[in-house]
This record gives C-alpha cells, sequence and structure tokens, in this order.
C-alpha cells in the first residue's frame, strides 16, 4: 500500500461517517438542494481564498459557514425555500467567476480551480487527516447531543416549537453542522462531487431503513464502504480519478437501495392487498 | 455601443442571448411555480457531462448538451408521481443523479487532452464563440419551445397548482410532469451553451422569481419573466464587452440586485400600508 492511501482512507473514512450522519437528517427535512448550495458556496470560498492569498481551505470554511449561518437566519424556524437558495446560489457562484478571472488575470491559476471543484484526496497529507477527523469528531458529537429534538423538530417543527423545542436554534445547528461537512469534504471530493457522500448513502439508508438509529447507521456504513471501494477502484485503475470512482459507488448503492425497497414492498403490498380481501370476503 | 453591434461575435451573442433569455424565462416561470428547482439546477448541471462525453466521442457539442440533459430529465421525472417530485428522497435522489453527472464529467475529462483549458468555459460559459449553425439551432428551438408552451400552457398551470383535482378532472398529469422537465431540459442545454453549467439559474431562476412578485396572472407573468431575461442579458453583454470581466458574474449579480430591490421595495411598500392602516 502506497504512502498516500493511509492518510485518504483516514480523511475518507471520517468525513464519510460525518457527511453519512448529517446527511440522513439533510434527506429526511428534504434540505439537499440546500446542501449542493452550500458545496457551490465552498467552489467559491475556495477561489476567493486564493485570490486573497489566504489557504484555499480556510476561504472554503469561511465561505460555506457564513452561507450556512446567513440561510439558517433566513429560514428562521420553517427549512429554508429552495427559490431563496436558488436566487442566492447563483449569486454566490457569478461572485466565484469573478474570482476566477480575477485569478487568471494574475496569472497564478494554476491547478486551483479544478481542485477545488473536484478534489484532490490523494494528495491529503497526515496533518489534513487528523484535522479531518477531529472536525468529523466534534460535528459527530453535536448531532449525538441534539439528534433527538432535531428529530422531532425535523418532522414537526410546529409541534415541536408548541412544547418549547427551541426549533430555531436547532434548524440553524443542523445548518452549520452541514456547512461544516461540507466544507471539510471539499477538500477530498471536490465542490462538485461532495453531494455523493451527503445524499446518495443518506437516501439509501432512508429507502432501507425506518428507524431514525438503524437509518444513521446504514448511511454512515454505506459512506465509508464507497470511499474505500472507490479508492480501491482508482487504486487499481489510474485512469480513474478517485473522487468520481467514490461518487459513483455512493451512486450505485443508492440505486440499489431504491431496487431492494422497490422489490421487498411490491410482494408485501400484494399480500396486504391479498388479506384484505380474503378479510371482505 | 452602436460600433458594438457591427462584430459579428457580438450580433450572434445578442440574437442568442435574447432568444435564450426568451425560453428560459418561459419555462423558468413554471419551474418556478413548480417549486422544481433542484430538478432545474441538475439538469443545468448536465450540460457538462454532455459536453465532455461529446468531446470525447467526437460529436458537435451541442448535441451532447441536449441527450445529456433530455436523458436527466427522463432520469428525473421517471416512476415518480407528483406528489413525489418534492418529497425527500426526490430530493436525494435528484442529488444522486447530479452527482453522477458531475463524476462522469470530471472521469472523461481525463480523457480528452484538449478540454482541460476550457474547463472554465464548459462551466462558466463564454459568449464569444457562437456560430451560425447554432443560432439556426436555437431559432428553431425557440419556435418549437413557445408554440409547445403556447399549447400545453394552461393545463400545465392547472397541472402544476392543483395536481389531484387536474387528474381527477382528467388531464394526463403524468405526462405533462414528465413532458415539462423533458422541455426543461432542451432549454437548459441551450442555455448553458452561453451561460455555461453553473449559471444557467441566472436566467431560468432570477427572472421568473422577479416576475412572479410583481403579478400572479400566469401569461403576464410570462412576458414579464421574458422580458427581465432580455433585459438582463443585454445589459450583461454591454457590460462584459466593455470590462475584462465575465459575463455570468454581470448576469448573476444584475439579476440578484433587481431581485433584492424588488423585494425590499415590497416589503417597505407593505410596511407603509400596513401603518396607514
Amino acid at each position: 500500500m502506497s504512502g498516500y492511501l493511509l492518510p485518504a482512507i483516514i480523511a475518507g473514512s471520517t468525513i464519510a461517517v460525518a457527511c453519512g450522519i448529517v446527511g440522513w437528517f439533510i434527506v429526511l427535512r428534504s434540505q439537499v438542494f440546500a446542501a449542493d448550495a452550500l458545496s457551490h458556496f465552498a467552489f467559491t470560498g475556495a477561489i476567493a481564498g486564493l485570490v486573497i492569498g489566504i489557504s484555499p481551505q480556510l476561504g472554503v470554511f469561511g465561505c460555506t459557514i457564513a452561507c450556512g449561518a446567513l440561510l439558517a437566519a433566513i429560514a428562521g424556524r420553517t427549512l429554508a425555500d429552495d427559490l431563496t437558495i436558488g436566487i442566492g446560489v447563483t449569486w454566490v457562484l457569478g461572485l466565484g467567476v469573478l474570482a476566477l478571472a480575477i485569478l487568471s488575470r494574475n496569472g497564478n491559476e494554476g491547478t486551483g480551480a479544478a481542485t477545488a471543484l473536484f478534489g484532490s484526496i490523494n494528495t491529503l497529507t497526515g496533518v489534513d487527516a487528523v484535522i479531518a477527523a477531529s472536525i468529523a469528531a466534534v460535528v459527530i458529537g453535536v448531532i449525538a447531543v441534539i439528534g433527538r429534538p432535531l428529530l422531532y423538530a425535523s418532522l414537526n417543527p410546529v409541534a415541536a416549537h408548541a412544547r418549547g423545542v427551541p426549533v430555531r436554534l436547532l434548524n440553524a445547528l443542523a445548518f452549520i453542522a452541514l456547512a461544516t461537512v461540507v466544507a471539510e469534504a471539499t477538500q477530498a471530493l471536490g465542490a462538485l462531487l461532495l453531494l455523493a457522500l451527503i445524499a446518495a448513502p443518506a437516501g439509501a439508508a432512508h429507502h432501507l431503513a425506518h428507524r431514525p438509529a438503524a437509518g444513521i447507521g446504514i448511511a454512515a456504513g454505506i459512506g465509508i464502504a464507497s470511499v474505500w471501494v472507490g479508492l480501491a477502484i482508482s487504486y487499481c485503475m489510474p485512469t480513474l480519478p478517485a473522487s468520481s470512482a467514490i461518487a459513483t459507488v455512493a451512486a450505485a448503492a443508492f440505486a440499489a437501495a431504491a431496487l431492494i425497497a422497490t422489490l421487498r414492498r411490491s410482494p408485501a403490498r400484494r399480500a396486504r392487498r391479498h388479506s384484505v380481501i380474503t378479510h371482505t370476503h | 455601443m452602436i460600433q458594438m453591434l457591427s462584430y459579428p461575435f457580438m450580433q450572434h451573442a445578442v440574437i442568442a442571448g435574447t432568444l435564450i433569455a426568451v425560453m428560459s424565462g418561459t419555462l423558468g416561470w413554471f419551474m418556478v411555480l413548480r417549486r422544481q428547482i433542484f430538478a432545474g439546477h441538475t439538469l443545468s448541471t448536465m450540460s457538462f457531462p454532455g459536453a465532455t462525453a461529446a468531446l470525447v466521442v467526437g460529436i458537435p457539442l451541442a448535441m451532447g448538451y441536449y441527450v445529456a440533459c433530455i436523458c436527466a430529465a427522463i432520469a428525473i421525472g421517471w416512476r415518480a408521481p407528483t406528489r413525489h417530485l418534492t418529497g425527500p428522497l426526490s430530493s436525494a435522489r435528484i442529488g444522486t443523479i447530479q452527482v453522477v453527472g458531475f463524476a462522469t464529467g470530471f472521469t472523461l475529462l481525463g480523457y480528452s487532452t484538449h478540454i482541460l483549458g476550457g474547463l472554465d468555459q464548459l462551466l462558466f460559459g463564454t459568449f464569444l464563440g457562437i456560430d451560425r449553425t447554432q443560432l439556426i439551432i436555437l431559432i428553431a428551438m425557440t419556435c418549437v419551445v413557445v408554440v409547445i408552451i403556447a399549447c400545453i400552457g394552461r393545463p400545465l398551470v392547472f397541472a402544476s397548482l392543483d395536481p389531484e383535482l387536474a387528474e381527477a378532472v382528467g388531464l394526463p398529469v403524468r405526462a405533462l410532469d414528465i413532458g415539462f422537465l423533458i422541455l426543461l431540459g432542451v432549454v437548459v442545454a441551450a442555455t448553458a451553451q452561453i451561460t455555461g453549467a453553473l449559471l444557467v439559474f441566472a436566467l431560468l431562476v432570477t427572472p421568473p422569481a422577479i416576475a412572479q412578485r410583481l403579478t400572479a396572472r400566469p401569461a403576464q407573468g410570462m412576458i414579464v419573466s421574458a422580458g427581465i431575461g432580455v433585459a438582463l442579458i443585454w445589459l450583461s453583454l454591454i457590460c462584459a464587452y466593455f470590462s475584462v470581466y465575465p459575463l455570468g458574474f454581470f448576469t448573476t449579480s444584475i439579476g440578484f440586485a433587481v431581485y433584492v430591490i424588488v423585494v425590499v421595495v415590497q416589503r417597505s411598500a407593505s410596511g407603509l400600508r400596513a401603518v396607514h392602516v
């Protein structure tokens, strides 16, 4: 095993777990578009960081967390409207294009844009892996603490608010947790592919399990498996970029889960209909 | 200003921009009404893998755009009844489709040596390279889209506002759903050729969102939306022509500024009204 694989595996696995857990809530709340928007904000942040001269990594964290907080502020006690997100994300991408143009006029574009868009999991160092693992641990800790009330606030915000659950605060925390995992995942998978670890494993888990704890576990598990299998495939086929391989494996897991859910549902439904018919007779 | 129009590339850009603004203003109005924003965004990103695939296979770029966007439209709309189009799993599914598109595009990027320099163009657009064939295809496309909308506009508004009632009355709601997504895919593919895969929304979401704040009547809204789109693209083309900065920055920023102004003015107007009452 080459030296670069170990940091990639550690960083990738911890990011996958955090993305899977946060993603499970995001899918439950139908907020995948918000995750998508935050990932585009990460791109603008990376390029802006390069323009200003700070590290792109700092730019990514600054931009996504600031935009996440802004989205949370606009959304308040509701879930953010897709229309608001759509208009906002367009403008922020426009700013990213401006930053990109400034960067290329200064003549130091290099591969910054491609890295920000599609990631470079195989260039991560040991330090990167430790940082990724710590950030993932913090996010998982936060979700562990707020998980139960967040579940309530996600399923029925009105009732939760009536019973004194701080819905606004929970929404804000969910947005910021999402922004944090998005920023961390940008480094590994890139702004355009990180949705693979948020939407696909969590979507698969929602297909396979209805109980929250089981669903969250399955989402994290599929996330880790996607990273490992994806890294292995790209190790064997060097022309295939690692981030593309991971994204494809995660998407395949989602498709398989959807198929399993359909197959499982149809006989059950048939049996239920049958029992109803026999009962009425 | 007049001199600007004496260059053929600017003439092409203005004509193409106008056609695109009309198409995406009209279709975008329905997209915003149906709240299929995420689906629209995903369709627009599909032009990226479409373009890379076309370059690798060696077919015309425009064909790649259209094929990829139509395929994605079918993938999003397939087996998804209307009420599921906005459910939790549908958003996960749309996100996964988008990721598959980007992963495919990025992988194919490695197989074609002459794209990497053009990555910015594919994602963020260029208005410099529109040729005569593209223009003719665009004109034909606009005619087709306008005629289709004129024919199915009324039932589509009905089916968008109240799908269950529309189904009960006997409208083919599912066919309208898929048909709309495919039409949206075609329009998005046309738009992406100028704005790039990531900035289609500048013309597809912002003008209709402004229009829906200004008027609730469908026909009026679509016309206002198309008009705002045309004004937006003309203004941006002028700005981009006289400056060194990219078109996409101007379209997105001007549109966003107008939207914010409209929202603020409406808020303060309704606030004043409340005070008077």
